[in-house]
């Protein structure tokens, strides 16, 4: 953990969101609501929270981060980047042939992606194998791992719930990016999550819910879930808005994986730097 | 009989490579006593995880586990180590080529008085598609320990394949194996018989009594499926001509398709395949379940016999 003013992070979380709608518009291809939902809790992470060495990736004590939402890689390439785990250049490569910021993260390619993820579900279930080894190993580093409200549709998601409770992994925290949209529309259309918090909590999980874009609450629950050496493992359920910052994009389901056009990017860039209320 | 089954080689192999590496991980999914993992999670719990019924979920933390420089062994049955997280293999483990081994009991038509839901015919072909997986099964008890204890040392994604009930010693303890190289148990100039897994001691009775008929077999033990001896193969090619392939799985995609991809490149070579006749098993004695398949001594025989002729 590092000490970062408040102000500091949301200007950072304001930098991450223009570079990743950038990468996204340049590649004509990718996903920008969940980018836009999630971009608040990647900068408290990257830039406060985790224990991390950006000059030694494999650094073997640091802490973990598995983005299970794998399809929002690009606010994650931009706090990589900036974190100095790649050259900025890069960042234009996007899902372009050869580059090691593929579509959806890769391990093998990129440095600073703890496991290669894309396939909905499945990340929760590889930090909860970070974290067993962890304890198992007597080591101090945490696993954090960022899971979407619509990827809890997944039964493996609370398969890995059940092992995280049993094996009593405090050094799990698992963010929700509830941000109430999928692919095909609404959640609550879809298939109805119910209500997560009271789900993670039931499955052994000390859970939280908070306002995922207000910068101050995702600090005070890291606070808080830092000290607590409990054997719980921890949940955050992060009320989020689909798009955040962006107006045309906020809450609407066709943003979560269309690229925007010239005049998009334009608006879309002006109203990312206006900023916006939580 | 004087033999043990193949499962009991991944229970005592791994009872020994525990104590000798703490890195080596068993990851059961709750067939522990089916699997014969019990003696390890007794003897090394700190290196024990049991995820219970949630194979999806074995598989990723598994995955996460290996990230850490374990070398964790998924153990469940072969049907649902293949298919029911078929997809987590290839994202989680093939794609980032992982330390990850997926170790299945009861692979083939051998739980058969469990039925079709039970039984594997698929899994080694499933399995061969994926890149950077290496596809394994041995012969005996004693070859499968062989190849348990090389796998570990492998560093990348293996699935090992057993089955359930004992099965005669094909070698002694002295055997020692290459991971995809052929082991050839007898030459023979007449024909080529490639077989793998339990069918091994079957195709070897059958070489021993077209031995007495005049015909000489060339026995191969096919244990790595992928990636296949391609010399081994064109070499029974060019010096004989024609092979015949057993193995208990599906005639598609398995041993049989992998020696036809070699034949038919080279434009040469006769082969016929005996396997399972790409049809669901039933509850009944596994010895029904290789007859009506034609997995037997006699069929190899018949069509060593008809090649010949």
């Amino acid at each position: 953990m590092q000490e970062v003013s408040v102000e500091k992070l949301k200007e950072q979380a304001k930098e991450l969101r223009k570079t990743a709608l950038t990468m996204i518009y340049k590649a004509q291809s990718g996903h920008p609501g969940g980018s836009m939902s999630a971009a608040d809790i990647v900068t408290a992470l990257y830039f406060r929270e985790m224990n991390i060495r950006p000059e030694e990736p494999k650094w073997e004590d640091r802490d973990r981060f598995v983005l299970s939402k794998g399809h929002v890689c690009p606010i994650l390439y931009s706090a990589l980047a900036v974190k100095g785990y790649f050259d900025k250049e890069i960042l234009g490569t996007l899902r372009k042939q050869g580059s090691i910021l593929q579509g959806h993260p890769d391990m093998k390619k990129c440095p600073g992606i703890d496991i290669s993820t894309g396939s909905l579900g499945q990340g929760i279930s590889c930090a909860t194998g970070m974290a067993l080894a962890g304890k198992r190993d007597k080591k101090d580093y945490r696993v954090f791992t960022l899971v979407g409200d619509g990827e809890c549709q997944e039964g493996q998601v609370w398969e890995a719930a059940e092992t995280a409770a049993k094996y009593k992994l405090d050094n799990l925290i698992v963010f929700v990016d509830n941000n109430r949209l999928q692919n095909d529309g609404t959640c609550e259309d879809i298939m109805p999550t119910q209500d997560l918090r009271e789900k993670f909590a039931a499955f052994g999980f000390e859970a939280y819910r908070i306002n995922g874009h207000l910068m101050e609450e995702i600090i005070d629950v890291l606070d808080m879930v830092r000290i607590h050496n409990n054997g719980k493992p921890k949940a955050i359920i992060c009320n989020t808005v689909k798009g955040k910052g962006i107006s045309f994009m906020e809450n609407v389901p066709v943003w979560h994986g269309q690229a925007p056009d010239e005049q998009q990017y334009k608006k879309a860039m002006e109203d990312l730097e206006r900023g916006f209320e939580a | 009989m004087n033999g043990k089954a193949l499962r009991e080689a991944f229970g005592d192999e791994m009872l020994e490579l525990g104590k000798e590496n703490p890195d080596i991980y068993i990851v059961d999914a709750d067939v522990g006593k089916s699997c014969k993992t019990l003696a390890f999670a007794s003897a090394y719990p700190n290196q024990h995880v049991n995820v219970g019924i949630a194979e999806q979920n074995a598989c990723g933390v598994a995955a996460g586990l290996a990230t850490t420089g374990k070398i964790p062994f998924i153990s469940t049955y072969a049907v649902f180590g293949s298919m029911r997280m078929s997809e987590q293999i290839r994202q989680e483990i093939c794609y980032p080529k992982l330390n990850v081994k997926i170790a299945c009991s009861h692979g083939g038509l051998t739980p058969a008085n469990d039925g079709a839901s039970h039984q594997s015919i698929e899994d080694m072909g499933i399995m061969r598609t994926l890149p950077n997986m290496t596809v394994i099964m041995g012969a005996d008890y004693y070859a499968t320990r062989n190849l348990i204890r090389k796998a570990a040392a492998y560093e990348g994604p293996v699935y090992l394949r057993f089955t359930r009930d004992a099965i005669p010693f094909v070698y002694d303890e002295t055997i020692e194996l290459e991971i995809g190289k052929a082991h050839q148990i007898q030459e023979g100039k007449d024909i080529a018989v490639i077989a793998n897994g339990d069918t091994v001691c079957i195709a070897k009775e059958a070489a021993e009594i077209l031995e007495t008929k005049g015909i000489h077999v060339r026995l191969l033990d096919m244990h790595t499926i992928k990636p296949l001896d391609k010399e081994a193969v064109e070499k029974c090619v060019k010096e004989i001509g024609k092979i015949i392939t057993v193995e208990d799985h599906n005639i598609f995609n398995g041993l049989g398709s992998a020696v036809c991809e070699v034949t038919a490149e080279l434009g040469r070579g006769i082969v016929r395949r005996i396997g399972v006749q790409d049809q669901f098993g039933q509850s009944a004695p596994y010895e029904e379940l290789l007859k009506i398949n034609g997995i037997t001594t006699e069929n190899i025989i018949r069509t060593a016999e008809e090649l010949c002729r």
